[in-house]
């Protein structure tokens, strides 16, 4: 019986890849002029930057376009020994979540914040898809500076798309579950089970992110979104699967209707509702954790309710259209006219036309409901349907002339079609099975169809065998012609799903150099070297440590106890272009720190035996970055080694200095906040 | 001498050159070394050093230290405090000049300020004379026989650094101040023999 699963499912495998495989041979469909159009030459910048997620790593990865070379990996959901985030005192509050601390998650969805329906270059948002979570990186620093957790979700796949000025990341749960948590049995699914859809309003000043209100819908599982832009502003297109509300095997058991359906929700018919007071606010626990810039540390906050609309009391704000097979995706248009189901079980593809859905939902042209929510004709909403386009549909990004291009993940490959004729232009194999595509600014209003991205899920023979597991791959085309043309391949880190592409002249401008220390407030910031000392409180030991070319200061330090918390804060005072400095030590059961010119980070470490223990800086800074380390002493648990520190001089007996010091510090402290 | 204004007209220009001083940099160092893209600016000024951004004396400092020469502290410059005195009564002696219109005044005026410009140069080169010479003996990095004065004028190479120094706007604006007065000088004395005969 098993083995005859198994052949089973090798003959399926064999057959889904067997299209691509006649295809392998690159030498025929890469054009001569490829190299030239890839070549960045040195010294000289790509055209964009192509932000992509990181799937299982939980980060961002930030690569050229159109050279594919990586020039960064943005922690933002998982630790990054790297640089120490998470590990080091500041930056651990950015992982606290309602399940306690969670240094893992898996990023989805890349959004660049929208002005006008176009890409304004200040803020990245990305989902955690786990511990269900949205995180805004800044993009002056490229930095993650916010982490919100959104409550009594589950598998937060479906985030977060954003509305086209930024007003609202637009979120929905993958999995139902029981709202609020319940001690259920599983099969009581149909009852119990809800889904929420979640708005998240951005702060337009300073992008910070707060859940403005969630939508109690029914049990399905809610897969992607896209927000309307243009005529469609002000409404939100959510893709769902398993509208059988099956619970096991959803492999087959969500797979049986022919049609699953789409969620359209009127955003602006829902804050007329909050205004008027028609929600009701729900205990719940979720955390907002927020970097405080100058500081550099980020404060996190229980908060402890949320309000909720249901579509039962607010008539005229939710809406279902039915949608081919299980879709992935509802991709609008530039002109925020048309909206592409992509059914990812379907051979064939949807184009909804937004205005017609408007006129059904004005004639009532509906086709029963669901739980009281509406179900519009599905013919009234069709614009038209893309003939057999290719096998396993799964997104669609748009070019300004009027064109989609959609991945097809069975049948591996890319097709151009038009969106007005829905006729197909084009198709090209990618290797291997493609998830999401990316165009600069594809998602917008007005996209640059110069280049595209695919992401493919299977990497296999594409580079150099690195083992069983190997990175991604994605490959570049040109698109500027009538036919495709595949000019670039290149491996991505981990497993990025969607991406986004912006010109670089958006972002590189902003790009800050450093930190400038003058506005540095952290409180345990060290400013200058005639400044630094050593502090104990009990077993507690502050470390107020300054780091310059080419030494850090103090370099020698006695009165450590075994079983003391030494808390090393530590000052990088230059102030100049990549000049970071970073502190390791031995002993250390977390990571180093790795600290920008103008910042302070905090290491913790624990001795936990007795000797003579060397830290040093990890950044190759200088060329006496070598002499850059210096000795911690620990003495037994109650001997009575006094506390001294210096520099190039006998130890310094400790207090008198520094008690002044802290006098001077704080009375500074209480001037700012009088302030 | 026709197409020349007249004396009291150079005067007040001479004045207007000199006040430059306030408004640029006499003077501008600049190094340049292949890690340090667009190089590194260092600006002298009558009353204070700047340079490409306001952290460029630490950042000047931390290199200089490896040689062991001294930090830069305008604090410790004197000059920076009383120059900018002596310029303003150099303006104000202009001032009686342009009033009291006489040549021996223009001339007075001309001869001082360039002997006070003279002066300021010799002091500038003692300045980077002992910078680059008076190093630390225990610094990290010692090379047989260098030292480090910068150029007063034209370009050098030290160590990875090519250093460049030339005058700025303010400098230019004294050498005219110069200029001007003396041409107010010799105006006022060719108007006067034109008149004798």
């Amino acid at each position: 019986m098993n083995r005859t699963t198994n052949a089973l499912a090798i003959a399926t495998v064999a057959f889904m890849f067997l299209a691509s495989c006649g295809n392998r041979n690159t030498n025929q469909i890469v054009h001569g002029d490829a190299a030239q159009q890839v070549y960045v030459p040195p010294g000289e910048y790509d055209e964009f930057y192509a932000f992509l997620s990181g799937g299982y790593s939980g980060q961002v990865t930030v690569y050229g376009i159109p050279s594919g070379r990586m020039f960064k990996e943005i922690p933002v959901f998982s630790q990054f020994p790297e640089n120490g985030y998470g590990y080091n005192e500041e930056t651990k509050p950015m992982f606290n979540t309602s399940y306690g601390f969670v240094p893992w998650d898996d990023s989805h969805h890349i959004e660049l914040s929208q002005q006008n329906g176009e890409f304004d270059g200040r803020w990245l948002f990305v989902n955690g898809n786990n511990t269900p979570r949205i995180a805004r990186v800044d993009l002056t620093t490229f930095e993650t500076v916010e982490i919100l957790e959104i409550p009594d979700v589950a598998g937060l796949h479906c985030a977060p798309f954003i509305t086209e000025n930024s007003e609202y990341l637009v979120s929905g749960t993958r999995f139902s579950v029981p709202i609020p948590q319940a001690d259920v049995p599983i099969d009581t699914y149909k009852e119990n089970f809800k889904g929420l859809i979640n708005y998240v309003s951005v702060d337009p000043e300073h992008g910070h992110m707060e859940l403005a209100f969630q939508i109690e819908m029914p049990g399905f599982n809610y897969d992607l979104a896209r927000n309307g832009k243009g005529p469609s502003h002000g409404w939100s297109f959510l893709t769902t699967y398993n509208s059988e509300q099956e619970h096991s095997l959803l492999e087959v058991n969500a797979s049986q209707m022919d049609k699953d359906l789409m969620a359209i929700i009127n955003w602006k018919k829902a804050e007329e509702y909050l205004a008027a007071g028609k929600f009701t606010e729900r205990k719940t626990s979720y955390y907002h954790n927020l970097l405080d810039e100058p500081s550099g540390i980020v404060e996190s906050t229980e908060m402890t309710t949320t309000k909720i609309l249901n579509p039962k009391d607010c008539p005229d704000m939710v809406y279902f259209i039915p949608v081919p097979k299980s879709p992935h995706g509802a991709d609008v248009d530039p002109s925020g006219e048309y909206l592409v189901g992509n059914g990812k079980l379907s051979a064939d593809m949807s184009v909804y036309s937004f205005s017609q859905i408007m006129q059904a939902i004005e004639e009532k042209n509906f086709d029963g409901e669901f739980d009281g929510i509406p179900i519009i004709n599905y013919e009234a909403g069709l614009h038209g349907i893309v003939q057999k386009p290719g096998l396993g549909p799964l997104h669609t990004e748009f070019d300004e002339r009027g064109n989609a291009y959609t991945t097809f993940f069975i049948s591996s490959e890319v097709v151009k079609w038009n969106v007005e004729t829905k006729e197909i232009l084009d198709r090209h194999p990618v290797y291997y099975s493609p998830g999401h595509l990316t165009i600069p600014g594809g998602e917008t209003r007005k996209p640059n169809g110069k280049y595209l991205v695919a992401m493919n899920k299977m990497t296999k023979d594409r580079f150099l065998p690195t083992g069983p597991e190997m990175m991604h791959s994605a490959q570049l085309f040109d698109i500027t012609g009538d036919k495709m043309k595949m000019i670039l391949d290149f491996p991505t880190k981990a497993e990025p799903h969607y991406a986004q592409i912006i010109a670089a002249d958006m972002v590189a401008p902003n790009s800050k150099k450093f930190y400038p220390i003058e506005e540095n407030t952290h409180p345990h910031v060290t400013l200058g070297e005639g400044n630094t000392r050593v502090e104990r409180d009990g077993d507690e030991v502050h470390v107020y440590m300054t780091a310059m070319r080419s030494h850090l200061a103090p370099d020698n330090i006695e009165g450590f106890k075994v079983g003391d918390k030494v808390y090393f804060h530590v000052t990088n005072m230059e102030q100049d272009w990549d000049m970071p400095h970073g502190f390791a030590i031995q002993g250390a059961t977390n990571a180093e720190l790795l600290i920008m010119p103008g910042q302070t980070r905090t290491l913790l470490w624990e001795p936990k035996k007795a000797g003579v223990f060397a830290f040093y800086c990890t950044d190759f800074c200088s060329a006496l970055h070598q002499e850059m380390s210096g000795y911690a002493r620990v003495s037994p648990q109650g001997s009575d080694v006094p506390i001294k520190w210096g520099l190039n001089e006998a130890l310094r007996e400790s207090q008198e200095q520094a008690n002044a010091f802290i006098e001077q510090a704080k009375a500074n402290a209480e001037a700012r906040a009088a302030k | 001498m026709k197409f020349l204004p007249s004396p009291r007209v150079l005067m007040i220009i001479a004045l207007l050159c000199l006040a430059m001083v306030f408004a640029f940099p006499l003077w501008q160092i600049l190094l340049e070394a292949p890690q340090f893209p667009g190089g590194l600016q260092m600006y002298i000024w009558i009353n204070k050093i700047s340079g490409t951004d306001k952290w460029i004396l630490q950042n000047i400092n931390i290199l200089n230290h490896y040689i062991g020469m001294k930090a830069i502290h305008p604090d410790a410059i004197p000059e920076l405090k009383y120059f900018p005195v002596v310029t303003y009564i150099m303006l104000g002696l202009g001032a009686i000049a342009v009033i009291i219109k006489k040549a021996w005044a223009y001339l007075s005026w001309s001869v001082l300020l360039a002997a006070l410009g003279v002066l300021g140069i010799y002091d500038f080169y003692l300045w980077l004379y002992d910078y680059g010479h008076n190093l630390d003996p225990t610094a990290p990095i010692k090379v047989e026989g260098m030292t480090y004065q910068p150029p007063l004028l034209g370009g050098k190479n030290l160590l990875n650094f090519y250093v460049e120094s030339y005058p700025h706007w303010g400098g230019v604006g004294l050498g005219l101040a110069i200029v001007f007065s003396a041409l107010a000088y010799f105006k006022m004395r060719h108007n006067r023999t034109n008149v004798l005969h």
